[in-house]
């Protein structure tokens, strides 16, 4: 979706404001946040991609305006509701109402050093990979209203294919509960100037993980 | 922090500490009710959360990344296995007893300059680098990364010559990124131990350079 989220080449957002010595958590609740989010992911309701989804359906003005782990606790209540696991009345009360559903996989402490490695996200291929490194390729001008890791600054652009990095998860349909739809996914390198005209730093590149679908010969 | 330094002994601080304690308070009995209504309902178990948080804190960090530099700047075979495959290569250097996919080391050259972000949310590569600091999530490094590195690298305290290239890789998949910096000079024939201690987070990240060697005791 063309969303806040997708900040890529916005102007107007100021310094980027290092913290000397910045802890891992600023306050208890943001690692209660993270830890939350990390024991429901296990139970396999919802994929990374649907996770991220629901944090970029969140309103530009509510996206903004709140921390990265208020966006990550917004995000789960709203996954949590909408797959009915706990209604916002049990939220809001802070006590479960009902009984709750069955979970296929719950999170034990035991499991939990098997779960700080990241997950496979490559799949078999359906078929060869379309592009190989050196080709040309344009990127499409895709709008699409759901999830997509096309960012905004990068369509319609035409970039040199530096890297075949697999065959992986499609984030487009598999954010939608429509299934991994595996597809190649290639690093894709651009000139600065292609991004952002003349008054590009002359010495600029920029590269992007491009899932095939999002490619075309150029 | 000096006593000098404590928050609410300046105006401007006792401020800011009082607006935020207002959002943290709302957000701790948020999150407290969430936690309590998945509990109740089965779908968590407590001692897990506390476990996961502890990890984080005390286990994953940026001391992981720079054990992987400091092994390439003294091994050149290593170097050549951890450009060729992150993720195999850190496996192999047993600090971790496993490592996912994809994890892809990226080579500063005295030419070329790498930096990492992810415009669209916060990939980063966890398993090295511990979790993102808020900088990294936020809108201003997301935005200007990739359109004005030069500006991100001056507010970190960082020039480089103007002719030496800036790569800039945005995050958009499922593959993470980690920088190898260049090694600073006069550190030959130092420990791996000795080296790590130069390599910042922020030099894995490309936001900062390595520490020189007068900078540390």
């Amino acid at each position: 979706m063309d969303g806040i989220h997708d900040m890529g080449g916005m102007h107007g957002f100021g310094k980027v404001e290092p913290e000397p010595d910045e802890p891992v958590f600023h306050a208890p609740w943001e690692g209660h946040c993270f830890a939350l989010n990390r024991a429901m992911s296990y139970a396999g309701l919802w994929t990374i991609d649907k996770a991220r989804a629901a944090r970029e359906e969140l309103p530009p003005e509510v996206y903004l305006g709140s921390s990265y782990y208020k966006k990550w606790e917004l995000g789960l209540e709203s996954l949590i509701v909408e797959l009915g696991l706990a209604g916002s009345d049990e939220i809001g009360a802070g006590h479960a109402l009902r009984p709750g559903k069955a979970l296929t996989r719950k999170l034990t402490a035991a499991e939990v050093p098997n779960t700080l490695t990241r997950g496979s996200f490559a799949r078999p291929a359906p078929g060869p990979a379309r592009f190989k490194p050196g080709d040309r390729v344009r990127t499409k001008n895709i709008h699409p209203a759901t999830h997509t890791r096309l960012p905004r600054y990068a369509r319609r652009r035409v970039g040199v294919v530096e890297a075949l990095r697999g065959c992986h998860v499609f984030p487009d349909t598999a954010a939608l509960g429509q299934g991994d739809h595996p597809q190649w996914l290639y690093t894709v390198l651009f000139e600065g100037r292609e991004l952002w005209g003349d008054r590009a730093e002359p010495t600029l590149q920029v590269s992007i993980e491009a899932f095939e679908p999002y490619l075309e010969s150029a | 922090m000096g006593h000098d330094e404590h928050p609410h002994e300046h105006d401007h601080h006792e401020h800011d500490h009082s607006e935020h304690g207002s959002e943290l308070s709302e957000m701790q009995l948020r999150v407290r009710a969430l936690e309590t209504v998945l509990a109740e309902k089965g779908y968590i178990d407590p001692a897990a959360i506390d476990k996961i948080i502890e990890a984080y804190e005390t286990k994953v960090g940026p001391h992981i990344g720079a054990r992987v530099v400091a092994r390439a700047w003294s091994d050149p075979e290593f170097k050549q296995a951890l450009l060729a495959d992150g993720s195999k290569a850190v496996l192999a250097l047993g600090l971790l007893n496993r490592v996912g996919d994809h994890l892809i080391a990226v080579e500063n050259t005295p030419k070329l300059h790498n930096m990492i972000v992810c415009t669209l949310c916060s990939c980063y590569p966890w398993e090295v680098l511990g979790l993102p600091p808020v900088w990294y999530k936020s809108a201003p490094y997301r935005s200007r990364a990739v359109n004005d590195p030069r500006g991100v690298l001056a507010d970190f305290g960082v020039t480089l010559p103007a002719e030496t290239g800036i790569r800039v890789w945005d995050s958009t998949a499922e593959t993470r990124f980690i920088v190898l910096p260049l090694r600073p000079s006069g550190t030959e024939g130092w420990s791996e131990e000795k080296l790590a201690a130069l390599v910042t987070r922020d030099s894995m990240i490309g936001t900062g350079l390595p520490k020189q060697p007068n900078e540390i005791a």
